[in-house]
């Protein structure tokens, strides 16, 4: 962005543009990042365009949630959310994460050190599931509500796990890529077929 | 008809209504505080009722599941997907170029804020700079587009608490500033007028004096509202004290902006983590304390007069140059190069048919929108289209806060109550 030079020292954003941070500032974005790493081994860090980003295994999640809360005084958790990588052929995943079909995703903001960082955990096709972070964070349960609703994905703990966008009835989930409801069978006019 | 065909009281119990069956199992926990729903002592004497989905107060297609002792509301769940149309599903579908068009119809009331940040997220996987020109032409839409979000807000609320005059002054102050960003952008609503790459088109002539001339126009509405509504007790009456919450909760239940900042936490994205060009113009975060309904109507009403500020540093500061990007990939070329090379023309057609290409990668960008923070997350797969598009809706996180406020209040103070928190269902929904 062009107007990073001009920024003030005191708001210099976690997560402004990703080609001028200065030395300084990397430096402050890995910490938090090298903390979490340190205490759970098999976290692996990653700067994603500037934002640290860090790939946590699926049986630490909860633990990574509350050790952010408690520790490094991340105030929020603002989005939880998913991607199936199903059809991605270019995807990235950095050395020493076991790339699944499925990610969950978390961004965390901490008010009071002005800074964020995001979470990604690899859940498998075979068993979509993962431990829900209401109870740390009991804001993120429309989030996970709906990635339980769109993506099919569990989180186990939640208080109240059913479908919020879609009608309680529906059939199969619809942000999955091998989901298609919209295709129906065209049957034609004097279709010889049964 | 004879006693035999009457059904049985089991079938009866079936015919009650939908939503109160589905609250009837106890010790249930409640979906969003985490405390659990009233214990038995309530037994008998509660009612449950729906409130909406077509309930002129409920902003669009909420649905509000209460139970009730008396007129005390006990307990509230929202109940939201109404208005959900897939927007995130059609996203994938749609090319970068395309997709402005897409996130623009999810807050109808702040659509430039969306689009703002769906192209700082694809700016940002694609590494592009923008020119300083399409950055101060996007402040000043943005924060244009706040003032007419916040006098909507205006209008809907005094409509809810029975304020009706309130709601013509606010709809004819709203449409006047519709009308300068329609001058500007060319639609009244969901612009597509900032795009990956910069904006659609440069301002047009005369611009200064029809900006000035709204922003006076609204800041004399402003000062109205302000004398009408904010002294009167009639109003008071209706709004200090009703649905409180407190930082803690607020923080907890992840709702940011304007019911943020009513509980004394002075939480502005474009103060502390200034995007745009926002650390080059004054404004001041407004920010009270007792987080009320009163609170949130006064934080909004004097969030436009510093959006009228930052509009008026807009005009003095406006640099002179480019309103797009001059990167051949994601930029046509001029419109005089296409009627006299082919390339050109070629390069034209292949830029608006395929789209562009982004190289893989995944990032969140954030914004201040008029009701909270407003997030993209967006995940490149290389192609011409997103292998991800998640908007995260202020106004759906913010919604879980609602239910905590309501409780313990009245039935028509819980209009109050959702009106302040001032929900855009195509957001909640997408």
């Amino acid at each position: 962005m062009p107007d990073d030079d001009a920024r003030e020292e005191s708001h210099k954003p976690a997560s402004g543009g990703a080609q001028e941070r200065d030395a300084n500032e990397a430096i402050e974005v890995d910490d938090i990042a090298a903390a979490v790493v340190e205490k759970f081994p098999g976290t692996v860090f990653h700067d994603s365009h500037g934002q640290p980003v860090v790939h946590v295994a699926r049986d630490a999640w909860l633990e990574v949630a509350t050790f952010l809360r408690d520790e490094q005084q991340f105030t929020q958790c603002l989005d939880v959310t998913a991607v199936d990588h199903l059809v991605d052929s270019a995807r990235f995943v950095p050395p020493g994460v076991s790339a699944e079909r499925f990610e969950v995703v978390a961004n965390f903001l901490s008010h009071p050190r002005n800074r964020r960082i995001r979470a990604i955990c690899q859940v498998p096709e075979a068993d979509p599931n993962v431990a829900s972070l209401a109870e740390p964070y009991p804001g993120v349960n429309f989030g996970e509500r709906e990635v339980y609703d769109l993506f099919g994905i569990a989180f186990e703990g939640h208080p109240d796990l059913t479908r919020i966008l879609m009608p309680d009835d529906w059939e199969g989930f619809p942000l999955r890529k091998d989901d298609a409801p919209a295709r129906v069978p065209v049957t034609f006019k004097e279709d010889p077929s049964p | 008809m004879s006693t035999t065909d009457l059904p049985d009281a089991d079938r009866l119990g079936r015919q009650t209504d939908e939503g109160a069956q589905e609250m009837r199992p106890a010790g249930r926990d409640l979906v969003v505080t985490g405390m659990p729903w009233p214990e038995a002592e309530h037994e008998g004497d509660t009612m449950i009722i729906n409130m909406g989905p077509q309930h002129p107060s409920t902003h669009g297609v909420l649905r509000l599941m209460m139970e009730l002792d008396g007129e005390t509301v006990l307990r509230v769940r929202p109940v939201i997907g109404y208005l959900h149309t897939g927007m995130e599903k059609t996203a994938e579908e749609l090319t970068y170029v395309q997709g402005a068009t897409n996130v623009t119809r999810m807050d109808y009331a702040s659509p430039l804020t969306n689009e703002l940040v769906f192209s700082m997220a694809v700016e940002r996987l694609l590494d592009l700079e923008m020119p300083p020109r399409a950055t101060w032409i996007r402040m000043l839409l943005v924060e244009l587009n706040r003032m007419s979000s916040h006098l909507l807000f205006q209008a809907t609320n005094g409509m809810d608490i029975g304020a009706l005059s309130m709601m013509v002054y606010g709809w004819r102050d709203r449409e006047e500033t519709l009308r300068l960003l329609e001058a500007i952008t060319g639609l009244r609503m969901n612009h597509n007028y900032i795009r990956p790459g910069g904006v659609a088109a440069d301002l047009p002539d005369g611009w200064e004096e029809d900006t000035l001339k709204v922003c006076d126009t609204v800041e004399r509405g402003v000062r109205e509202y302000d004398e009408l509504l904010t002294e009167n007790p009639i109003w008071q009456e209706r709004m200090v004290g009703v649905g409180p919450i407190t930082t803690e909760d607020a923080l907890a239940l992840g709702a940011t902006g304007p019911i943020l900042r009513s509980t004394g936490f002075p939480w502005d994205l474009r103060k502390a983590q200034p995007y745009l060009v926002y650390d080059q113009v004054e404004f001041d975060v407004i920010y009270t304390e007792n987080g009320d309904c009163f609170d949130r109507y006064r934080i909004r009403l004097y969030e436009i007069l510093e959006s009228i500020r930052i509009v008026k540093q807009c005009i003095e500061k406006m640099p002179p140059g480019d309103y797009r990007v001059q990167d051949r990939k994601v930029t046509p070329p001029p419109r005089a190069r296409i009627d006299e090379s082919m390339e050109a023309l070629i390069h034209h057609f292949k830029l608006f048919t395929e789209g562009f290409k982004v190289p893989p990668g995944e990032t969140y960008v954030a914004a201040e929108s008029p009701r909270g923070e407003i997030g993209c997350y967006l995940v490149a797969d290389g192609t011409g289209k997103p292998c991800r598009l998640h908007i995260r809706g202020p106004s759906f996180y913010n919604l879980q806060a609602a239910g905590p406020m309501a409780e313990g209040s009245l039935v028509a103070d819980a209009v109050a109550i959702v009106s302040s928190v001032d929900p855009i269902m195509g957001e909640v929904d997408r």
